[in-house]
Parts: C-alpha cells; sequence; structure tokens
C-alpha cells in the first residue's frame, strides 16, 4: 500500500509554547513549514501552566542573569549542563520583551513595566534572598503565553494540521530524519510527511502516572517515536513532583500562591518549611518541598481523617491580593477542592509535573546522540524542543517558571538552527526510505486485527499504579527492581491491546490506543533509568544511596529502547562564557 | 447517587444512516466527580463513544458539549448537580464530525477574522511598552477566553448567520485588543466590524454570559464596540 506522501521544507510537531515560537522562526524565514499538532494549538498543555516565566529583568529588585544561572544550576543539583543554562538565563531578558511585544498581557507594576513575583529557588546573589524574578499574567501565564503565540501565528500565516497526530519518525539508511508519519485524525488517513528537517514540540508524558497534574493529552509522542526510530533518551529517572497537586484531584495550585506568600502547614499547624530550609522556607526548590511534604505525612503530621496531604493556606493574603494575583487557582480550588482559598487552606500533595528528561538536545535545539568516540553527535534534519527535550536545562531538578522560558528560548533557538541547517546544507530533499511509514501501517493494522486482547484502559491503568508504586517522590532499590519487573510485564500487555472502534471517523480509541503504546516506551525508560541510579540527585531521591555522588554519578542517562540498555554522557561543565559553577552542597 | 444513567448523541457518519440518542448507565465511585470523569469511565465500558478532553481543569476548552439543554465544559460540571437521564448533545449549530465532536472550522474563522494580535507598527522600544495597571485591567474579563465555543454556539444569531455574524467569542476578542492601550489599529476593527451583520446581529440575547464556563461577559465587550462605533460616528 503507497501512502500518500505531502512535502515541506520544515515539519514541526506540537503547538504549545515551543513548537508556536519555532513556527514563528520559520514562517518568518519565509520556508515551507508545517505544524502538526493533535489538538487545536491553544488546547496544549502550555496552557495550563501559572505562576510565570523568569527572566532577571530586574523590574523589582536588583536582579542579574548569572544568578538566575547560579540558582538553576543549583536547582538542576550539578545535572545541568551549564553551557545549555547560560544560554537559557542570558535569553530569558529577551525573550519576555518579546513576548510583550507580541502582545502578552502581562501583570503591570505602578511604572507601567511587567509585574514580577518571587517563585521557588530564585534567588539574589546566590542564594541569599528570595528575588521577584517570576514574569506573571496573573495566574494564567501559560495560558496568555500560548493564545500570544496562537495569535502572533496567525498574523504570521503559519500553516497548521489540527488533530493530525505524528505516529511515527522517518529515518533514512544514513540515520538522517527525512520526514514524520502522521494520522489525520478526521478521517482516518495516514500520510508521509517528507520535510529536510522536523521539530519535536511534544510535550510532557505525566500520564504515566496515576495522579498527576498533566492533561490527557501528555502522552510522551515524541519520546515513543524517537525510541521506536532508535533514538536514546536522556535522564528519564528524573521527574519533578510539584509540592501543590490538589489532594484526590491531582490539579495543579501554581507556586505562585507561596510566591505570593502563601505557606504551607501540618496537622499541627506548623509553617515545617521552616525547619526544612530555614533560608528560603516555603519557596525552596520543588524537589526540596515535595520531599518535606511526604516526610511530614510519613511521620504521621499529615492533615485529614487520613493524615495524607498538608494544607496551603492564603487566606491571610486577603481577598483582594488573591482576586487580583491569584484568580485562577481561587476558581480551582472551589472547583476541584471545594474551599474557598479566602476562607479556608487548600489540601495539598506532591503530584507529578514534569519531565526533566527527553530526547537529548545541545542548547541549538539540535538532537545528538552518541557516534563513535562522539557522545554528542548530530542527527541530521532532527530538533527537538521543550519539555520533550533534554537540553539540559533542568538537570535533576527543574525551578518553576523555567519551564515557560525553556519553550520560548528553546522554540527560537531550535528554530533558527533549522532554518540554518535547511538553507546552507539541504538544497534538496533527501529520499525518503522505500518503506517509510511502514511501521505506522503495521501498528494500526495491528490494533484493527487484534483479537482476545486487553483494553486499553485497563493496560494503561496498570501502567499508572506500577509507576505510581515504584518511582515516587521517595525511591529504593526493591521498589525499583520490582518496578523494572513489573513495567516490563506491562510493555509486553500493551503489545495485544485491543480496540472495539474501529471506524475511520475521528477513532479516539485508537488514537488512546497509539498514545499507551508511547507512555509504556517512557514509562520503561523511567523505571530503567532510576534503577540504575545508585545516589540521591534533584528529584531521584534513593533512600539506599542517599548522598549525590559527583565523583561517580555526575552523567547524564541514556536509555535505548531496542535493547532496554543504558549508556552515559558526561555533564556539560564549561558555560559558553563565564565561569564553571563548582558543585556545593545543597541546603536552601 | 450511587449510579448515574445518560442519554447522549451517537453518530459515526462510518456507519450511521443518522444520529440517534443511546442511553448508559454507570455506577459512581467517589472519586467520579466531574462529568469528564464519568464519560471517562464511559468510555472505558464503550470505547467507541467520542469526545474531545484534554486538561481535565477547565483551561483547555476542549471539552465543551451542550448538557442537560445548556452548553459548558464537562470537566467543571459536578455530576451530582445534573438532573437523570443526563443528556449529553454536541455543541448547536456547528457540523457534527463523530458524536459529541463538531467541526470548529467556522468559529476559528470567525475568530481568525477580527485579526485576533496586537497590531502596532510602532518600532518595538528596547524594553517592554510601559502599560499602567489600570490599562492593563481593562483587559481583564477579556483575555481569559479558552476559545471552548460554548458562547458562540448558544447565541441564535450565530446559529443563523455562521459564516457573517462574529459571533460572541470573536467580538469579545475584538475588543480584547481594542481595549489594549499597546493596540493602535481601533479604526481599522471598528471598519472591519461596521456591518449589518459582523457585529450588529448581536440582539443581547445573552446565551453567551449566561453559558460562559470562564465567567466572562461577551454582550459587555460588544456593547463597548457599539458604544465606540456611535462615538466614531457622531
Amino acid at each position: 500500500m503507497t501512502i500518500p506522501v505531502r512535502r515541506f521544507d520544515a515539519v514541526i510537531v506540537g503547538g504549545g509554547g515551543a513548537g508556536l515560537r519555532a513556527a514563528l522562526q520559520l514562517s518568518e524565514s519565509g520556508l515551507k513549514t508545517a505544524v502538526l499538532s493533535k489538538v487545536f494549538p491553544t488546547r496544549s498543555h502550555t496552557v495550563a501552566a501559572q505562576g510565570g516565566i523568569s527572566a532577571s529583568l530586574g523590574n523589582v529588585q536588583e536582579d542579574r542573569w548569572e544568578w538566575h544561572m547560579f540558582d538553576t544550576v543549583k536547582g538542576s543539583d550539578w545535572l545541568g549542563d551549564q553551557d545549555a543554562i547560560e544560554f537559557m538565563c542570558r535569553k530569558a531578558p529577551e525573550a519576555v520583551i518579546e513576548l510583550e511585544h507580541f502582545g502578552m498581557p502581562f501583570d503591570r507594576l505602578e511604572n507601567g513595566k511587567i509585574y514580577q513575583r518571587p517563585f521557588g529557588g530564585h534567588t539574589q546573589n546566590e542564594g541569599e534572598a528570595p528575588v521577584q524574578r517570576a514574569c506573571a499574567a496573573a495566574d494564567r501565564t501559560g495560558h496568555a503565553m500560548l493564545h500570544t503565540l496562537y495569535q502572533r501565528n496567525v498574523r504570521a500565516n503559519t500553516q497548521f494540521f489540527i488533530e493530525w497526530m505524528a505516529l511515527d519518525l522517518i529515518r533514512d539508511e544514513d540515520g538522517d530524519v527525512v520526514g514524520v508519519t502522521a494520522l489525520e485524525m478526521e478521517t482516518g488517513e495516514v500520510y508521509n510527511f517528507h520535510a529536510k528537517g522536523v521539530l519535536f514540540a511534544t510535550g510532557g508524558a505525566g500520564r504515566i502516572y496515576a495522579a498527576s497534574t498533566n492533561a490527557f493529552i501528555n502522552t510522551g509522542d515524541g519520546l515513543g517515536m524517537s525510541v521506536r526510530a532508535g533514538i536514546p533518551l536522556e535522564d528519564m529517572e528524573f521527574w519533578q513532583f510539584h509540592p501543590t497537586g490538589v489532594a484526590g484531584a491531582g490539579v495543579l495550585i501554581t507556586e505562585g500562591v507561596r510566591g505570593e506568600g502563601g505557606i504551607l502547614l501540618n496537622a499541627n499547624g506548623e509553617r515545617f518549611m521552616e525547619r526544612y530550609a530555614p533560608n528560603l522556607k516555603d519557596l525552596a526548590p520543588r524537589d526540596f518541598v515535595a520531599r518535606s511534604m511526604e516526610q511530614e505525612v510519613l511521620e504521621g503530621r499529615g492533615c485529614g481523617p487520613n493524615k495524607d496531604h498538608v494544607l496551603l493556606k492564603l487566606d491571610h493574603l486577603g481577598p483582594d491580593i488573591i482576586k487580583q494575583r491569584l484568580p485562577g487557582i481561587r476558581e480551582i480550588a472551589i472547583k476541584f477542592a471545594g474551599v474557598d482559598p479566602i476562607k479556608e487552606p487548600i489540601p495539598v500533595i506532591p503530584t507529578c509535573h514534569y519531565m526533566m528528561g527527553g530526547i537529548p538536545t545541545n542548547y541549538r535545539g539540535e538532537v545528538v546522540i552518541p557516534k563513535g568516540d562522539n557522545p554528542e553527535a548530530r542527527v541530521n534534519g532532527f530538533y527537538a524542543a521543550g519539555e520533550c527535550a533534554c537540553a539540559s536545562v533542568h538537570g535533576a531538578n527543574r525551578l518553576g517558571t523555567n519551564s515557560l522560558l525553556d519553550l520560548v528560548v528553546f522554540g527560537k533557538s531550535a528554530g533558527d538552527s533549522m532554518v540554518e541547517f535547511i538553507k546552507n546544507e539541504m538544497p534538496t530533499w533527501k529520499p525518503l526510505p522505500a518503506n517509510a511509514g511502514q511501521i505506522s501501517l503495521d501498528r494500526i493494522a495491528r490494533l484493527d486485527n487484534q483479537t482476545g486482547g486487553e483494553e486499553v484502559a485497563d493496560v494503561r491503568a496498570a501502567m499508572q499504579r506500577t509507576v505510581q508504586a515504584r518511582a515516587a517522590v521517595f525511591r529504593n532499590s526493591e521498589n525499583l527492581a520490582l518496578g523494572v519487573k513489573e513495567i516490563q510485564e506491562v510493555a509486553e500487555r500493551v503489545k495485544r491491546t485491543q480496540i472495539k472502534d474501529k471506524s475511520k471517523v475521528f477513532n479516539t480509541a485508537r488514537v488512546e490506543a497509539l498514545e499507551l503504546e508511547n507512555l509504556i516506551e517512557v514509562a520503561v525508560a523511567t523505571l530503567i533509568s532510576a534503577d540504575a541510579r545508585k545516589e540521591s540527585r534533584g528529584a531521584h531521591a534513593h533512600a539506599d544511596f542517599q548522598q549525590r555522588d559527583d565523583e561517580v554519578w555526575m552523567k547524564h542517562t541514556l536509555y535505548y529502547g531496542e535493547d532496554r540498555r543504558l549508556t552515559y554522557k558526561p555533564v556539560h561543565t564549561k558555560p559558553l562564557s563565564v565561569e564553571y559553577i563548582a558543585p556545593k552542597v545543597r541546603t536552601f | 447517587m450511587k449510579t448515574a444513567r445518560f442519554s447522549i448523541y451517537r453518530y459515526d457518519p462510518d456507519k450511521d444512516a443518522k444520529p440517534y440518542m443511546q442511553d448508559y448507565e454507570v455506577e459512581l465511585s467517589p472519586t467520579d466527580v466531574k462529568l469528564l470523569d464519568v464519560i471517562v469511565k464511559l468510555k472505558a465500558m464503550d470505547d467507541t463513544l467520542s469526545f474531545r478532553r484534554s486538561c481535565r481543569e477547565g483551561i483547555c476548552g476542549s471539552d465543551a458539549m451542550n448538557i442537560n439543554g445548556k452548553n459548558g465544559l464537562a470537566c467543571v460540571t459536578n455530576v451530582a448537580d445534573l438532573k437523570q437521564p443526563i443528556e449529553l448533545r454536541p455543541l448547536p449549530g456547528l457540523p457534527v464530525i463523530r458524536d459529541l465532536i463538531v467541526d470548529m472550522t467556522q468559529f476559528f474563522k470567525q475568530y481568525h477574522s477580527i485579526k485576533p494580535y496586537v497590531i502596532n507598527d510602532t518600532p518595538p522600544p528596547e524594553r517592554e511598552r510601559l502599560q499602567s495597571p489600570e490599562d492593563r485591567e481593562e483587559l481583564d474579563g477579556l483575555y481569559e477566553c479558552i476559545l471552548c465555543a460554548c458562547c458562540s454556539t448558544s447565541c441564535p444569531s450565530f446559529w443563523w448567520n455562521p459564516d457573517k455574524f462574529v459571533g460572541p467569542a470573536g467580538l469579545l476578542a475584538a475588543y480584547r485588543f481594542i481595549a489594549d492601550t499597546r493596540d493602535l489599529a481601533t479604526n481599522e476593527r471598528l471598519d472591519n466590524l461596521e456591518d449589518p451583520y459582523r457585529l450588529f446581529r448581536c440582539h443581547t440575547i445573552m446565551n453567551c454570559v449566561d453559558v460562559c464556563p470562564k465567567g466572562l461577559n461577551p454582550t459587555k465587550a460588544i456593547g463597548k464596540i457599539k458604544d465606540l462605533m456611535v462615538k466614531r460616528a457622531v
């Protein structure tokens, strides 16, 4: 069966913050560009980001990008690549100013400049005191940013393929990326997109966990496609648990609440973060706060009848601040926790939120993999940006507000790299391999013909239970070893999933089955990578190896799907222009 | 409440000659709070049931549908508040692709028609364009739109003239840019709406205000555009 071909200079997969920012670079360059998204772009999960986007604008207090860089390196627990971190923090002010010029409705200070609030781990002068670095549009910063970027793409006449799900990456015999196979959801038709360059901006995969702040669509599609195409995944053991998910519902409550002065209380009414982080208190980085909360619960000081959560108190901020700066979380608390935070505290628990790992890239957004002696050889024609990519700026733990920044800085950078590559190195298209798209057709045919298999929802739930139980905030050798065994058993079940819906038209059962094939790659990568790392660093807190071990473990994990093996590559210790920030003990 | 009974609009053009209503009954567990929780559960029982969903917290705008006769988002609707059997239909007035999934092309075409981006051709300053907190406050109640289409598809004027009347969502967006001190195209924007249909088909029925899941008020924004038109004419 021949698959119809559509040909573009560049194809972007994903219409969230990173994909849309990259699309602007490509549209402006005049290259023929397609943006594929499985949802209408403003439904991408960037829309749910709340608290802010960081940049050392210094609108409220003195700030410097070097301080932002220090905080990000320390926040990453020295697993972040310092060249990429310098690049991001230096570019942050111009990236935010650009969003403002695009029309983003930031909150304002009395002098008309962009409003900035404090956020976890962001400090003045290398840890002295919290600094107001998070540029905010109330507590809807992601919504404001995503809509602004979409609107700017409307202006630029970007060509969108909406509700098209990318299925597989197409690599030729040289290993170069020459396109992507995609499913038009409305018709069920499969097409090959032939391209000189492909950018993945497919977002996160938090749905491998049973409780997650992530949207249903966060199924790691870019990661699944990469693994199936022989591209390794980097640092997949590092998953961020956001301290304040609504207990039971999983919905996010921004760290901006604590930035505005909210505090965490245990069952005794004690502001316990003062004990764990005497200096930054409730504004310590997320991994630190999440562990402290879990510790309180483990030691019996949890709240509620089951003593299983803590309370986020903000009524002392007063109704005016809450209504003006935090209207969205008030709405969420009322709808999902049944409490009005003007009067009552919000019950919260650490909830899976963000994937620090992903497709290995450099700060130019180029996908890089080991080849011979080179640990980071460029994969020609392949780019990644945003949560699906690992640049690595977040290392073992991301600071709040650095993700929105990551999207626009690396979306733009990857877009620029693609334009350069396509214009300078790719006068014409490399041919599609003869079997291009066959793997996708086989996957769909398997689903169409499968009988006697298991339901997608059941297998997905089994995967989520396993990851939730075995790769949580606190980990240990026994649990991880069990997790590795169990998740590989679930992976076998994924091969036999069955759907009853055989319709060609908008077949969401098929989409969910295909998504599960991506999720399971991420879940297996997570457990195998986590099981191997015998230290504690950032979000990987290992009970049997409680110290960070820079001697042995200051290195990035690379997971290969075909034989489920791991290799490692060094952390970039050489920034672009400044001095190396050497590892220190991480206290706050 | 132990169970929930549903009557749901079904249509798959691949196999159905015409749409029909299908009954479902499902047992509720304590975690089945929102309507979306329950229809996700229904989908686990019958995977052919088709609807859009994503963020499940009322910010992405995917799961708009007609719930017991009123447009709303399934993810922020409490199932316990709904009269049974719960009747679910696709958003009215747009072509149905399948089940609860409508073709939103016309809706987005109208949104695009108002040029939904800041127009300002002056060279951008090195830093941010300044805006006072009071001027910024003018955008509150406007920029928060999630493009779910609950409003436009509850508007009789939009039902009759989806190709000519911009509709409440598009007009709310139009006023969002008119109200922005950084936008310099107010006149051009008013010209774009000066037409018997594009703006003036709004007859202040106010269904849009009634259904907006974000508590926004498109009718008020439309009134402000009309005021500006009048002022300009004098």
